[in-house]
């Protein structure tokens, strides 16, 4: 009987290969879309923990200095005396041929055995001689070593296991003297629980505070959101992919029907035929799963290098460019395969468990939606469009946030056949001719089958939209914010001390103004950031990006009394001003003022000159802006004059030009992502055309009969394809603005900690409704030729054989 | 008045072309009434459907008041279905989305010779005053194929072809649809062409011509 049974529902298949293609298609895209996003953030998460891993190890307590700064060698020493279990860690950055090279001290001695990197040479645990001598050993990844091979200023080098790129590992003594910071310590590891005997943390090194395992993998916290946005495409793309797989498996098991009413009127069980359906959806959904895993790969890797580079603009996380195949990430692309078939397949199967055996056989009955369907329908989409009204006003969140998005977003798609249907209404009843009466309720009647494409179609025009909108809104606001932030002409670094002195002296009566530019990394409400000393200067007073501040800000900074902080450290702490800050050497500073500051993923204070150089003494004093009417000439001359490298004096033209080239990157991935989702629902449509051409005969050879030439038939199904387009492009836009207000007002504050001003872009939406139009007509032109040319015999059939 | 000469016929089959019609001869004078009988797959509805304009000939000429429909291209053959032909199938095929009223108007209207009293009465005679606003899927079989004779009369054809019109429909419906379709086929003096199996049906029009392996049969 299985056999048998199998037999008979298999043949559907092999008679209509079409329909298989679709729905393994859709499935395919889907879930490579959906695989391809899901290896691009497990590679760069696999990225993130050998790099936490390389500050401390994921597992591993840390102390750190409570003020943010350095811990002096002393408190290491005097910790280990007293019995606490620590190794000390020192990190920084050191110029390279290449770009800057992160160097990592760690100390062999103290840090266990399983935590040191393990060379080509050596067995795990061991420790190098070389590596702790002069000149010492850096070690680090392949392509790192490749990288620096014209670094003749550093140590040698060899490849380690574990590495991150851009990563080398030194023994803390050479990495303190390649640093230039003797005697000073950046954190202690815990490696293990402190003696019986050892006195408490605050007795022996009050300065110091215990920070828990966990909090410290920075880069992974900074690049969740990123991810989080990521993955929300993939599920985008995943759901407009299903959309696809729904209408085809809702065809496939309508045009069923009969056979499932046979085979049960012939003694199979509703079980046994529920079961045999549901083997055969496994089998469809992991060899469609299978392909697109495949694909998902092909996509993951063409999108890698742009997502690493995003990543290193915008978070300065460092991604591998190459993607490994975790079984992980192959298995979880054919659960999501299965999941989404049995979500698309659920409802198809319900109605096979609830066949009646002596209902009439009703071929088209998916096509007609009931008007109870319809009620259901619109009450789901209401109740979605007000949950997302209410958490738009009064959520906060990034869960929140998304789940806004997908309220919104399911909610306009689920409202979208309603709207249509009405609208069509609303046209048929001002038609006047018969042709034209028929167009519209025809049109009316075709929304059904249409529906799951044109909701697929919503979906992408609106991410269309609204990512566009909000991408090209970033695009505006960062180019001004590019003109006020770099007001000075040049940007001037010395190449010592001692010629930063010379220059200064050199520039005063040359350059109408020389501004010291001075900075340090330090601790900034328990996280990683960088304060600036910033000169009392009319560039900054007129220039500044400030959103928001208090009376005299520029007056209370210049005299040291108050501090600037940039916006995503004041909308993570809450610093607005008149709250206070700890600085490294001053607590409780403060706030006067906030700033924008685009594309930088670290907090950030800025403080008056005088009151930094009491802060950071030692804080290289190397760059200066320069104000000048003849910016050309001065560097001309700097360059002559000094001896310097271009790369040492850069005029402001190249630093918008390489800040505008890292913005670009960071959306091309999101661009990548928005052209493959209108793609799949280009397919979409395509598909369902197809499909329903197949079923329009029925329909359309009456009137054929009745006097219209299969051409013009032709014609008004290529119309009437290019109008349900315009009318879902037309209530795209709206749900693609609110998409975009939600990026920018709610997403983006979380994820990125920076709120934009949101700008209209109407010309963009013109060319996405051109661009629809042509998807559409494209979409349609197949059938609509195959319409046209349709023989008389066939159109004939429909009134000899349809019952 | 229509005339039929020496028509053929043929479609490929599994093994070659298969010949339905093979030279068919018959004349229908305006206003009269004719039943074309014959086994399945004697070609009936191939017939129909050749002077009907809905398919083109292989060889032979079919002319309908002076017009030779096998001489007409694709347009002009829709223009002659819209304007002088009406059909009445088997199955009806009433267009769905549209409800009785505009079902019933529909091709006189294509012709752009809609006369609303005209379509009123006919709306009247045929039982379906109460319908006017339903759509073909909520009206019982008799009732859709009162329908399609409505849609085809309004339009006032001088030729109406009509394919098992009854064929559909249980015995009491069946005879009062073919007596309503003949009482207005001769209230608009078109003339009547069925194809038909029913041999009662066969009996109530004035010529009967059986078909036989794709021939007039006497």
């Amino acid at each position: 009987m299985i056999r048998a049974g199998l037999t008979a529902l298999l043949s559907h298949w092999i008679r209509r290969p079409f329909q298989l293609v679709t729905l393994m298609l859709g499935l395919a895209t889907a879930t490579a879309l959906w695989s391809g996003v899901q290896a691009i953030n497990a590679e760069a998460r696999a990225s993130y923990d050998r790099a936490a891993r390389a500050l401390a190890g994921p597992d591993r307590d840390t102390l750190v200095a409570r003020d943010g700064g350095a811990i002096d060698q002393a408190v290491f020493v005097t910790l280990r005396r007293a019995g606490w279990q620590v190794s000390p860690l020192i990190e920084g950055r050191v110029p390279s041929p290449s770009g800057p090279l992160r160097v990592i001290g760690i100390d062999g001695f103290t840090l266990p055995s399983g935590d040191l990197p393990v060379t080509d040479t050596s067995e795990p645990g061991d420790v190098n001689m070389a590596f702790l001598t002069p000149p010492g050993l850096l070690l680090v990844a392949p392509g790192t070593q490749e990288r620096l091979s014209n670094a003749d200023d550093l140590p040698p080098r060899q490849t380690a296991e574990g590495i991150p790129p851009g990563v080398a590992y030194a023994d803390i003594g050479i990495a303190q003297t390649l640093l230039g910071r003797e005697g000073q310590i950046d954190r202690l590891v815990v490696t293990g629980p402190p003696s019986l005997t050892a006195p408490p943390l605050d007795e022996v090194a009050p300065a110091l505070a215990r920070r828990s395992a966990g909090g410290g993998n920075d880069i992974a916290r900074l690049t969740d959101s990123f991810h989080l946005n990521l993955t929300a495409f993939g599920l985008l793309s995943f759901a407009v992919g299903l959309f696809i797989v729904r209408g085809a498996i809702g065809l496939a098991f309508e045009q069923r029907r009969g056979v499932f009413r046979t085979l049960r009127a012939l003694g199979m069980p509703a079980r046994t035929l529920l079961a045999l359906l549901t083997a055969e959806l496994l089998v469809l959904a992991l060899v469609a799963g299978l392909i697109g895993v495949a694909l998902g790969y092909l996509v993951a890797s063409l999108l890698l290098p742009d997502v690493a580079a995003t990543l290193r603009g915008l978070y300065g996380a460092s991604v591998d460019g190459t993607l490994s195949l975790r079984p992980a990430w192959w298995l979880s692309g054919l659960a999501i395969a299965t999941l989404g078939t049995a979500a698309a397949a659920a409802g198809s199967l319900w109605k096979v468990a609830h066949l009646p055996l002596l209902a009439p056989a009703q071929p088209r009955a998916w096509a007609r939606a009931s008007d109870r369907a319809m009620r259901l329908q619109a009450v789901a989409a209401v109740a979605l469009l007000i949950l997302a009204l209410v958490l738009g006003v009064t959520g906060g969140g990034l869960v929140v946030g998304f789940t806004l998005l997908g309220a919104l977003l399911v909610g306009a798609a689920l409202a979208l056949p309603i709207v249509l249907h009405s609208v069509l209404g609303l046209f048929g009843r001002g038609a006047t001719g018969p042709l034209s009466e028929w167009f519209w309720a025809d049109t009316r009647q075709q929304l059904p089958g249409l529906s799951l494409a044109l909701m697929a179609l919503l979906l992408a025009l609106a991410a269309n939209i609204g990512v566009g909108t909000m991408v090209s809104s970033f695009r505006t606001t960062f180019t001004g914010w590019l003109d006020q932030r770099l007001a000075s002409e040049l940007y001037l670094t010395a190449e010592s001390e001692a010629q930063a002195e010379d220059l200064r002296a050199w520039l005063a009566t040359r350059a109408d103004a020389v501004l010291p530019i001075r900075s340090s990394e330090a601790q900034l409400a328990g996280a990683p950031a960088e304060v600036f000393g910033v000169a009392d200067h009319a560039t900054y007073r007129d220039n500044w990006p400030l959103i928001e501040a208090d009376a005299a800000v520029w007056d209370r900074v210049a005299a040291g009394e108050a501090v600037l902080v940039n916006e995503q450290l004041a909308r993570r702490e809450g610093l607005w001003p008149g709250a206070t800050l700890d600085v490294p050497g001053w607590a409780d500073a403060p706030v006067a003022g906030v700033y924008s500051d685009y594309g930088n993923p670290l907090g950030q204070a800025m403080v008056g000159l005088d009151r930094f150089d009491a802060l950071f003494p030692e804080a290289p004093r190397l760059r200066f802006g320069l104000r000048t009417d003849r910016p050309e000439a001065l560097r001309t001359a700097l360059i002559d004059e000094f001896g310097l490298s271009g790369a040492n004096v850069t005029d402001q033209a190249s630093i918008k030009q390489f800040s505008l080239d890292v913005f670009e990157r960071t959306f091309t991935v999101t661009a990548a992502l928005n052209v493959l989702t209108l793609s799949v629902a280009a397919l979409a449509i395509l598909t369902s055309l197809l499909t329903l051409a197949t079923m329009r005969q029925p329909q359309l050879a009456p009137v054929w009969a009745l006097g219209l030439t299969r051409r013009r038939l032709a014609r008004l199904e290529l119309l009437r394809a290019l109008l349900l387009a315009a009318l879902t492009f037309v209530v795209a836009v709206p749900v693609g603005l609110v998409l975009a207000w939600v990026l920018l007002s709610v997403i983006n504050v979380e994820a990125f900690g920076w709120r934009l001003p949101m700008e209209l872009f109407p010309r963009d939406w013109v060319w996405l409704g051109v661009l629809s139009l042509l998807a559409a007509g494209l979409a349609s032109l197949l059938p609509a030729i195959k319409l046209a040319r349709t023989p008389p015999n066939e159109l004939l059939k429909v009134f000899a054989h349809e019952r | 008045m229509l005339i039929v000469k020496d028509l053929h016929k043929s479609f490929d089959g599994a093994d070659g072309p298969v010949a339905v019609l093979r030279g068919v001869d018959l004349r229908l004078e305006a206003g009269q009434t004719m039943a074309l009988t014959g086994d399945s797959g004697s070609g009936k509805s191939t017939l129909l459907h050749l002077i009907g304009g809905l398919d083109h000939a292989d060889s032979g000429t079919i002319t309908l008041d002076g017009t030779d429909i096998t001489a007409l291209d694709d347009a002009g053959r829709a223009a002659l279905r819209r304007d002088r032909i009406g059909v009445v199938f088997q199955q009806f095929n009433l267009i769905p989305s549209l409800d009785v009223a505009a079902n019933i108007a529909f091709q006189a209207r294509l012709a752009g010779k809609h006369d609303r009293d005209w379509a009123d009465r006919l709306a009247t005679r045929l039982g379906l005053t109460d319908h006017l606003k339903k759509y073909p899927e909520q009206l019982s079989g008799g009732q859709q194929q009162r329908v399609a004779i409505g849609r085809t009369l309004a339009a006032k054809p001088s030729l109406v072809l009509a394919d098992e019109p009854t064929g559909n429909l249980d015995e009491d419906s069946g005879a009062r649809v073919l007596e309503l379709m003949l009482a207005l086929v001769e209230e608009t003096g078109a003339s009547l062409l069925t194809v038909t199996h029913s041999q009662s049906l066969a009996g109530h029009m004035q010529r009967q011509l059986h078909l036989r392996h794709g021939r007039i049969d006497g």
